[in-house]
């Protein structure tokens, strides 16, 4: 299979624009004939939906959650990205960029990311129409702040909840859409299987998570805006119910998934507590705007700190070791994400956590603290204020910038942030690969997008923070709504498309078939505990980092835990009922599949890069060795059948516009 | 730590329910969740049907938790959704009741799930500035003061959990409803629409079957998320201008 990105020619910056002027459209008259299906309401989804509702076409949206307000952009805290430059610090739509190419350590594509960098500045504007309430200055103008791996402030946010904010501003536009009739939306519905006609996709195949029903929907587009796979962990930010079964049907449709194995890890979540945990908390990275991470310097410590005979507080100064500010002068404590983990991971193997676990490090606010005190208590003229009043002071200030999120940390750990240094340490959060898209964020079967998470195309091996919402709604709202009509304009001559055709009829059997499988088995283990098994899997081998041989003992398990999986598992209820299990065990088994061929993916991509981490290619000082020389290409596997290997199909990342070089923060 | 639980069981909409007892065995660092994650993964194993419960995001920002502990919407600790509560502030051998949220206007599916959607048909009715996708100025040409931004943000942190309608009791949805009439008709961009928003919101309120609000304010003290119920005088406020100029009257 050839891969064509089907790149704009000409000169970079003007790729978008001239594209865009010259791409074919679709009539407002024939709109109303065209159907479109969208599949997933967060950022991406509900953005896409509403505006090709706006736009006039008929569209079908899907969530298998009961609202789509309930979509897991809503759980992103700390911001958005916009080449603004509102804080005149040298911000440009080509620095975004560059940024962006350089954090994903070269390994996205230079056109996708500089047209994500063009509509970062539309998002801010749209988003502040619809209401949006951004963090704002005295003089009423928009705040920013900044995040890891960039020199400038360019993050908008609204307080640590920016994804609800966001989330819920494209919900309204969506609920708009639904109430003038041009969406008609699908909620508690989850979608099973992607129907292709004649290599199209024209529909999809769902379950009514209610009533157990299957039900076809017919279009002639199906949008894929469905999120990403961390799950596939067990232990992950993700919500509980984030799954890859849309993505993952679509590839046993033929459809290409692209670098599987490049998954984000990031640095400051709160640490596991015990084998019952199911999911893992986020702590925004904006926290490291203020926070210092260190771990204590000395072993004696350490073991003081493990036993609860020393505190935190009570390490001096010079006995810690603030190792982001020490291997990245240039960074600190802002370094990207991955960068940060590896360094946690380092100061832990060494032995250095601070928990019982051994797997902890301090996120530190007690200089930010005193220094915003002191800056507040000058402001008031409190020139003569007590260490206490400058404490006090300072405290009201970080409650104002992150009090969410010391709440937060409060409710679960049971320990204020405030007095002592917070305990963090990396977790599972995003994925940077997903289905394989072509510039118009087409996948490779004809009428099948992806838009947001879901697909693969902008971050590289490693995304910048604050640049998810950002691709889920630069898809959603300004790309997606322009690169369909061309598909669509080649479809104005199609009439609706008939769900009785055999292949609807073939691809719902196969559903309920499945469906039926999953409760026959009738094993002894919960779902459950097998979705746990894979993710302890995952994250010893291809997790932080990976090698060979780790790999290939890796593929076996999954292999063989997936036999087990169709042997043992346990499904109870009916499948004509509300029936939670039966939900999970279906995206178990697709996450059991999707397992391996990350593994496969890690194993083929013999490098370091971004998230990344093969052990057997690192520098001395123990940083990521990229090899550009083989390895600058897109990996989009073929794998429709699990029985054979997966199929390896290269797009090679040219660099016209970017030098490649080794990234360095320090 | 052990634990009675007494759970609401019922099989689906049409069909009565009743409360079954369970014991388990949890550990104070679980969320609440992860103790029904027990008792489910001991059902299972039992070969019985687990509790179905709503749950998503698990950090208190989805607004998916449906549930009423001990009374409480969300359980006893304030400003806290039921995903972020933790044991440790249950005590061993306690009994702890757990059923669904409670109203007409929300259905129950199954156990302790409800069916919300009325919450979205309420929003469909005006919950939104009407912007078209790319007809919007440069985000900064709309100065907002600082302090109305923020109050503004207060009222638009609303997860849509439902709990202000549980607490209530008349199954009123004020709360949510005026949070997010606030939120809106509080900005400079929402102004244009504000009369009609009101109008229009509150009519479906009605329409779905909630109850009147007779100022309890039970609401704001269950609410997971510190939701006012300075909103609910605002909006009454607006409504009462609302249905006072001409030609803009309730469809009532």
């Amino acid at each position: 299979m050839k891969l064509d990105g089907k790149i704009p020619a000409g000169d970079l910056s003007e790729k978008w624009t001239k594209y865009r002027g010259t791409m074919n459209l679709v009539a407002p008259n024939n709109k109303r004939r065209i159907d479109v299906i969208v599949v997933g309401s967060g950022l991406a989804g509900a953005s896409a939906a509403a505006t090709l509702g706006e736009l006039g076409y008929n569209v079908k949206c899907f969530t298998f959650h009961d609202s789509p307000r309930r979509a897991h952009s809503i759980a992103a805290q700390g911001g958005i990205n916009a080449a603004k430059n509102y804080q005149n610090d040298g911000d440009s739509v080509f620095r975004l960029f560059y940024d962006t190419i350089k954090g994903g350590d070269y390994r996205s594509r230079e056109a996708n990311v500089h047209r994500l960098a063009e509509a970062s500045r539309n998002i801010i504007d749209q988003a502040v129409a619809q209401g949006v309430p951004f963090a704002r200055e005295y003089g009423g103008l928009l705040a920013n702040r900044s995040f890891g791996g960039v020199q400038v402030s360019r993050t908008f946010y609204a307080r640590g909840q920016t994804g609800q904010q966001l989330l819920i501003g494209a919900y309204q536009s969506l609920s708009r859409q639904i109430s003038l009739g041009n969406v008609e939306m699908y909620n508690r519905h989850e979608m099973l299987d992607v129907v292709v006609v004649d290599g199209k996709a024209r529909g999809i195949i769902t379950r009514n998570l209610v009533t157990g029903e299957i039900e076809r929907h017919a279009a002639h587009a199906v949008v894929l805006g469905t999120g990403g796979y961390g799950n596939v962990f067990y232990l992950s930010t993700n919500a509980m119910n984030s799954n890859v079964t849309a993505a993952w049907r679509a590839t046993k449709r033929g459809a290409l998934m692209a670098n599987p194995c490049f998954t984000q890890i990031h640095p400051t979540c709160i640490p596991v507590s015990g084998e019952y945990q199911s999911k893992l908390t986020l702590m925004s990275e904006s926290l490291r705007n203020d926070g210092r991470v260190w771990v204590p310097a000395k072993k004696e410590d350490v073991l003081a700190i493990r036993e609860g005979r020393l505190k935190p507080t009570e390490i001096a100064e010079e006995d810690r070791d603030y190792y982001l500010e020490r291997r990245y002068p240039a960074f600190g404590n802002l370094v990207p994400r991955d960068v940060a983990s590896r360094a946690a991971k380092v100061a832990c193997d060494e032995g250095h956590g601070v928990n019982a676990t051994g797997l902890a490090v301090y996120l530190d606010f007690d200089d930010a603290i005193m220094r915003y005190g002191k800056s507040e208590a000058h402001s008031k003229g409190l020139y003569n204020a007590s260490a206490a009043d400058i404490r006090a002071l300072g405290e009201q200030v970080v409650e104002a910038k992150y009090g969410n999120l010391f709440e937060m940390y409060e409710k679960i750990t049971g320990e204020n942030p405030y007095k002592t240094p917070m305990m963090i340490f990396p977790a599972v959060h995003y994925t940077m690969g997903g289905l394989w898209v072509d510039y118009n964020l087409e996948t490779n079967i004809p009428g099948l997008f992806a838009v947001g998470e879901a697909n693969f195309s902008d971050h590289g091996a490693n995304r910048l923070g604050a640049s998810a919402l950002m691709q889920g709604l630069a898809d959603g709202y300004f790309v997606l709504p322009y690169t369909i009509g061309q598909f669509l304009s080649g479809e104005i001559r199609t009439p609706k498309i008939d769900d009785q055709l055999p292949e609807f009829e073939a691809a719902e059997k196969a559903v309920k078939e499945r469906l039926a499988q999953f409760m026959n088995i009738k094993g002894k283990q919960s779902v459950e505990s097998f979705h746990r098994r894979l993710g302890k899997i995952m994250w010893e081998y291809c997790g932080m980092s990976r090698s060979a041989e780790g790999l290939n003992k890796a593929r076996k398990m999954i292999q063989d835990l997936r036999a087990e999986f169709y042997a043992d598992a346990f499904v109870p209820g009916d499948l004509n009922e509300y029936n939670p299990e039966l939900e999970k065990a279906a995206r178990v088994a697709d996450f059991l599949e999707l397992g391996e061929l990350m593994v496969v993916d890690a194993l083929d991509r013999n490098e370091s890069c971004g998230g990344h981490f093969r052990e057997e290619y690192q520098t001395p000082e123990g940083e990521a060795l990229r090899n550009d020389k083989d390895y600058t290409y897109v990996s989009a596997w073929e794998w429709t059948d699990t029985s054979t290997d997966p199929v390896l199909h290269k797009e090679e990342l040219k660099f016209e516009n970017v030098e490649l070089k080794t990234r360095s923060y320090k | 730590m052990k634990l009675n639980l007494k759970v609401w069981r019922q099989k689906g909409a049409e069909t009565g329910g009743k409360f079954e007892t369970y014991t388990v065995e949890a550990n104070e660092h679980m969320s609440f969740l992860e103790m029904l994650d027990v008792l489910n993964e001991q059902l299972i194993a039992e070969q019985k049907e687990p509790v179905s419960f709503e749950h998503d995001c698990r950090e208190g920002i989805c607004g998916t938790c449906s549930m009423v502990i001990n009374g409480h919407p969300h359980g006893p600790m304030k400003g806290t959704t039921t995903c972020q509560l933790h044991m440790r502030h249950f005590n061993d051998g306690e009994t702890i009741t757990i059923e669904p949220f409670r109203a007409n206007a929300f259905p129950v599916i199954k156990d302790l799930v409800v069916d919300r959607s009325a919450f979205d048909r309420i929003i469909q009715a005006g919950g939104y500035i009407s912007v078209n996708t790319g007809q919007a100025q440069d985000g900064n040409s709309i100065p907002i003061e600082k302090e109305l931004a923020s109050e503004a943000f207060d009222a638009a942190t609303c997860i849509g959990c439902g709990a202000c309608v549980a607490a209530c009791p008349n199954a009123s949805a004020m709360l949510f409803t005026s949070a997010k009439i606030s939120h809106l008709n509080m900005l400079p961009q929402g102004e244009v629409e504000a009369a009609q928003r009101v109008l229009n919101m509150v009519d479906q309120m009605d329409a779905e079957g909630f109850g009147a609000c007779s100022n309890v304010t039970a609401c704001e003290a269950e609410c997971p998320k510190d939701i006012s119920v300075k909103n609910i005088a605002r909006v009454n406020r607006e409504y009462f201008a609302a249905t006072l100029a001409s030609e803009r009257v309730s469809k009532k």
